[in-house]
């Protein structure tokens, strides 16, 4: 195929619009979605679409259109089928199986009834008996706005035309045809777009910097080593519109200089890599990516490099060093990637969730992005709800909405009847929230003030069962196991933390052990080379600072008042309760429990190791720990 | 010509104004007005990583603590290296450092030249089990035949790796991540299992006592002991500018004297100069050179004295080893050549002879144990071969005090050199020394200057053309293997039309060589040793009677009673030998 002028490009969005919409002219009767990422995947998506495939051959409904689709975002409803018939609004069917596929296609596409027991209302139990509820309609829906998620779970990721057909690719027509690159780098900086990897800063000024450096050659580089435990947005992004982020990045070299991009992604994400892969191929067949991009002259050209799973390598130099094909080290700056980055030149990195933005900023215009959030933080936030909470999954929701909105609105409380204890924000970099700042506004200097961080968007909470220092403990841990052993304070420093932290958890440590700690905690942040060591000990500082009356009650009472931490773990029987049913001796794998039948059962604390299989076996009750 | 101006910053230094070129560090900067920013990571243009962190200085106005050797100074700054934070954080960095280092201070060879030994005391570090905690614990690799790795030892400062990677070597790197990194070689083969070319440029970088050459002197003062010995040392070019500076004399001393009356004192039968097994170097060396110029040998030929050199040209080039010159290195001629000459001479039988070369180098001890390196009775021509390090240890440790020693000279005949001979220490040395032999010999003329400037200097590669008796000659001259790699690769693609090519391993050649006394990164940083060590040598060459290899007596005389003519049969079994292509990996 020739070089797409911008004209055909607009022609062809038409068309592929037409192919895909039930009911127009060329396109479906039917379209069906199935949620194909690797997080329905691993639900069981497969089965589902093929089922939805035989029962649709089985009934001889050729024109109907099943296609694969990226992450819809709720992870627990998954795998996920949504149908679009003309005249209907979207139907969302959730945690289908074959079986349901083949009654809905009999009932639904056949005779145009919808199941209303599988779909989203009825799972949720916000709609009544019988009753269908758009998705839109869902409370875990209700307050998002998708601009970096847009096409996710809407389009085929896999098809160019598809993403054509959602205004894709028109961002950069616009900007190649009409604007100038300082203009492209003008509607960023006044649309408040800030970096969404975790350190917030404004990505207009990072362009600007780098379209300041005359060179021979600069880079675009895409940070897709998406690292955080408990963050998949980026992944989702890439397996669900990865388009997005090939065309900002042919934007964002048009608006530096450069001409060559890398999007760095982990070897762990075989879809996303596999769908990028599609998508520069097909960008390239098009001519959207490569020579003389819409006749204008302009030439960029992407590659993709597989990161091996070091967290460090998502920090933008040890990326860089890492593409250059050294071991994941981060350099000092300055020099900055601007200055300079990858082989040395002027560098531009975001990274997958910003790039997916800029499309639509320059599409649309800032105020179509400043128009939401708060004075400093501008337009939306993808965040992946986890822990104890009952919709866990993806969110992208306003700048400024509530840490309570996000918990007891889109993530429906607190499952259980537990109590919301404190929230985990910007993954090993970040800190906790505790209840009494739930109503903060969320967004980067809100975070920042309150000892935690936006981080990637990883949102964990936790309820009263969660042992703070345990988390803290946890968080470390990985610190420790990902630090790359450049710079002295944190190889050695976050070790010596963890040490210090295993004392506490072990009921061996000293309130000199806590101070200890907590300039050791200062010490790494001031004077680590890279932004893993100087974060790391976030979680323990947060932790220190809102809750350090758990750390206190392990040091000076030797008790884990959330019952988590091992070590300090006694259980005992409580003789009132025990009937003498022998069934906590017998699960005992260590045979740590004795009494005769009928008798009240004694634990022996020595051999005891804790495991707990007594108390969940007790039908009375009778087994408690402290 | 235009001239453009270097722009120049002015920023504030612990409240003192100071004005530096653009580009300067914080740690540049405040060495001009004579601030040390303790450093353990930073190595001037090779290592400059930001790794260890004890250079922390506070920069008002800044969000944390700047790395002053990597961060540039900037107009208005104004940087505190002394605060109480900036101590406080040096020390805790320290005590970091401390507990997961090996801390046997009185059983290590370094103690007392140790980098962090020194910041420990300068910091008041008073409690080294501070942070005390669990450590992994490494296992020495004593595989390779001129050092020592203990990686218990290690603070992971990476001069080591930068110096293996300024050789173009990278033999060494990081393995592991996070507590668990250490230094080893790929998949943690043993250091002789890969290409290490033993140049020891890692030994003289080291901070501490993590790596270390191999200690042979306990064999060299049992052979001393050893009645029934006949124990002969030999001292290489360098090392009368260089073993002063282990006992605190100004680098680049001349301790020629005092080093001889040392070696008496040790107990050494007899006092030889390697200068002599220099000379000799060049006559067979400038007779190769001129046979394979006028029968179409293989050209250019290159040098082969330097024992790095060698092995880095059998690992990374043996396709290119016919362009190496046959001869045998000075230290192994004047081993060989004290095992038959001398011994015939002194009516010693020669396996009751132990001869010690004192060199610059710890590839010499690589080089010692090689095959063709034993030209009397299978025996070797050098027994030990022992670094200026080794020596300087010797010295104190049999209670000489070395300052107050006389002058000596060495014993005859085997000392007497020349000019040419003692510039050999330095890179283009044995360029000149050779060019000052071979033109003569080509045009039957007496020289009118015998300074062959070009290729004189620390330049990394030097280039000369000359005019001899109507033919051109080209020369080049490379120290460093990076370097030697350069010309090799034109070599290779054949693009190098040069006739005689000198090759150091080390850069700057032997006065920088691996076995020379350590000098802490701070000199280093700020002092070109390579530059100060060399000019003494020029000022012995300036000063001898004789300065050409050819006009020397000795060298006359054994050509004479002994071996024939230059490049004769003789010569050819003694002080020549031959190279194997290594493999990279094993």
């Amino acid at each position: 195929m020739n070089a797409l002028t911008f004209n055909e490009l607009l022609a062809l969005q038409t068309k592929a619009q037409a192919q895909m919409e039930p009911g127009r002219a060329g396109g479906p009767a039917v379209r069906i979605v199935v949620g194909y990422a690797t997080c329905g995947i691993a639900a069981g998506a497969k089965p589902v679409l093929q089922a939805l495939k035989r029962e649709l051959e089985s009934l001889g409904r050729g024109d109907v259109l099943v296609e694969e689709t990226g992450c819809i975002g709720m992870c627990q409803y998954e795998p996920i089928v949504e149908l679009y018939a003309p005249g209907q609004p979207k139907t969302t069917y959730v945690r289908m199986n074959a079986e349901k596929a083949a009654r809905m296609v009999h009932s639904h596409v056949a005779n145009g009834v919808v199941v209303a027991d599988y779909t989203i209302g009825a799972a949720t139990g916000e709609a009544p008996a019988g009753a269908v509820l758009p998705l839109t309609d869902t409370g875990f829906y209700k307050k998002q706005r998708r601009i970096a998620l847009r096409n996710c779970g809407v389009i085929d990721p896999e098809s160019i035309d598809q993403y054509i057909a959602m205004e894709g690719y028109q961002a950069l027509g616009k900007a190649l045809t009409e604007l100038q690159p300082g203009d492209v780098i003008q509607i960023l900086k006044d649309s408040g777009l800030r970096g969404r990897g975790g350190g917030g800063f404004p990505t207009g000024l990072k362009w600007s910097f780098t379209a300041a450096n005359a060179a021979d050659q600069k880079y675009v580089v895409c940070n897709a080593d998406e690292g955080d435990p408990g963050a998949f947005m980026d992944r989702s992004v890439l397996e669900g519109d990865p388009h997005a982020v090939v065309e900002a990045m042919a934007l964002c070299g048009y608006a530096t200089g450069a001409t060559e991009g890398y999007v760095y992604v982990r070897a762990e994400y075989p879809i996303a890599v596999k769908h990028l892969e599609r998508a520069i191929a097909q960008a390239k067949e098009y001519g959207l990516l490569g020579k003389n991009i819409f006749g204008t002259g302009f030439d960029f050209d992407l590659h993709i490099r597989l990161g091996a799973g070091a967290f460090v390598c998502g920090e933008e130099t040890a990326l860089m060093t890492s593409i250059e094909g050294k071991r994941g080290e981060p350099r000092p700056r300055p020099p900055y990637p601007a200055v300079k980055g990858l082989f040395a030149k002027p560098t531009t990195e975001n990274n997958v969730e910003t790039f997916a933005n800029v499309p639509q900023i320059i599409l649309h215009g800032a105020e179509y992005f400043n128009a939401m959030g708060t004075e400093k933080s501008k337009g939306t936030k993808v965040f992946a709800l986890g822990g104890k909470i009952s919709n866990t999954g993806l969110v992208e929701i306003p700048m400024g909405t509530t840490l309570r909105e996000i918990i007891e609105e889109i993530g429906g409380g607190i499952p259980n009847g537990k109590r919301f204890k404190a929230a985990q924000t910007g993954g090993p970099s970040g800190g906790c929230i505790p209840e009494t700042l739930i109503d903060t506004p969320i967004d980067y200097d809100n975070l920042t003030a309150i000892g935690s961080m936006m981080g990637s968007g990883g949102l964990i909470v936790m309820d009263e069962d969660n042992c703070m220092v345990d988390i803290a403990r946890f968080f470390l841990d990985f610190t420790v196991d990902e630090s790359c052993g450049k710079c002295s304070p944190c190889r050695i420093g976050t070790k010596r933390m963890m040490e210090l932290l295993d004392k506490i958890t072990e009921g061996k440590a000293a309130m000199a052990d806590l101070d200890k700690l907590e300039e050791l905690a200062y010490h790494i942040k001031e004077n680590s080379l890279c932004g893993l060591g100087q974060t790391a000990p976030n979680p323990v500082l947060a932790t220190m600072k809102h809750f350090r009356h758990e750390y206190e009650a392990h040091v000076l009472e030797k008790k884990c008042p959330a019952g988590v931490c091992k070590a300090l773990l006694r259980y005992f029987i409580l003789p009132e309760k025990c009937k003498g049913c022998t069934a906590c001796a017998r699960v005992c794998p260590v045979g740590a429990i004795s009494g005769s039948v009928k008798q009240v059962h004694v634990i022996d604390r020595d051999k005891c190791i804790k495991c707990g299989a007594c108390e969940s076996t007790c039908k009375f009750a009778a087994i408690v720990k402290k | 010509m235009e001239q453009t101006e270097t722009k120049m910053i002015h920023l504030k230094i612990n409240n003192t104004a100071v004005c530096v070129p653009a580009g300067s560090t914080i740690l540049e900067a405040a060495r001009t007005i004579g601030i040390e920013i303790p450093t353990l990571c930073y190595l001037k243009e090779i290592n400059e990583i930001g790794a260890c962190r004890i250079c922390m200085v506070e920069v008002k106005g800044a969000r944390s603590l700047a790395t002053a050797c990597v961060f540039p100074a900037a107009e208005g700054m104004e940087v505190f290296t002394n605060t109480e934070k900036v101590r406080q954080s040096r020390k805790l960095t320290l005590e970091l450092i401390l507990s997961t280092h090996d801390k046997n201070c009185l059983s290590c060879v370094r103690s007392g030249s140790c980098e962090l030994q020194k910041l420990c005391k300068e910091f008041g570090v008073d409690d080294p089990d501070y942070y005390a905690g669990a450590n992994p614990r490494y296992a020495f690799d004593d595989s390779a035949a001129h050092m020592v790795r203990d990686n218990n030892k290690c603070i992971l400062c990476r001069r080591c790796v930068a110096a293996c990677d300024n050789q173009c070597i990278s033999v060494i790197g990081a393995n592991a991540r996070g507590f668990d990194t250490h230094i080893s070689s790929a998949f943690d083969k043993d250091l002789a299992d890969v290409s290490c070319i033993s140049c020891g440029q890692c030994i003289v970088n080291c901070p501490t006592g993590a790596i270390v050459e191999k200690d042979e002197s306990a064999a060299v003062l049992a052979a001393v002991n050893d009645p029934g010995k006949f124990t002969v040392v030999h001292t290489a070019p360098s090392i009368r500018v260089t073993l002063g500076e282990a006992f605190g004399f100004k680098i680049g001393t001349n301790v020629q004297g005092k080093m001889v009356a040392a070696l008496r004192r040790l107990g050494f039968d007899k006092v030889f100069d390697t200068d002599f097994g220099a000379d000799l170097t060049i006559m067979e060396e400038a007779t190769e050179f001129l046979d394979r110029v006028k029968n179409g040998g293989v050209l250019p030929m290159i040098t082969s004295c330097s024992p790095g050199w060698v092995k880095y040209c059998e690992h990374y080039y043996p396709d290119l080893l016919p362009h190496l010159s046959s001869c045998k290195s000075p230290q192994q001629m004047q081993g060989a050549i004290i095992k038959s000459y001398y011994a015939k001479k002194m009516n010693l039988d020669p396996k009751d002879i132990f001869v010690v070369g004192i060199m610059p180098c710890t590839a010499k001890k690589f080089e010692n144990k090689r095959e063709a390196q034993s030209a009397v009775d299978g025996l070797p021509d050098v027994d030990i071969s022992l670094t200026t390090r080794e020596l300087a240890r010797m010295i104190d440790g049999a209670g000489i005090y070395f300052r107050d020693l006389p002058e000596e000279e060495f014993d005859n005949p085997l000392a007497e050199g020349t000019g040419a001979a003692v510039i050999f220490g330095a890179t283009g040395g044995v360029m000149e020394a050779a060019l000052r032999t071979a033109v003569e010999a080509l045009t039957g003329e007496q020289l009118q200057s015998l300074d062959f400037t070009e290729v004189r200097g620390t330049a990394g590669i030097k280039e000369a053309s000359y005019n001899v008796a109507g033919m051109e000659i080209k020369v080049a001259v490379a120290s460093g293997t990076k370097n030697a790699k350069v010309l090799m690769d034109k070599i290779a693609n054949g693009t190098a039309d040069y006739h005689f090519i000198e090759i150091m391993g080390c850069p700057g050649g032997c006065v920088n060589g691996g076995g020379q006394p350590i000098q802490h990164a701070v000199v280093r940083n700020f002092h070109d040793l390579r530059a100060l060590r060399a000019a003494s040598l020029y000022e012995a060459d300036r000063n001898l009677p004789v300065r050409k290899s050819h006009e020397n007596p000795a060298i006359k005389q054994i050509y004479a009673e002994f071996l024939g003519k230059p490049g004769g049969h003789l010569s050819h079994e003694l002080l020549h030998t031959k190279y194997v292509a290594r493999p990279k990996y094993r």
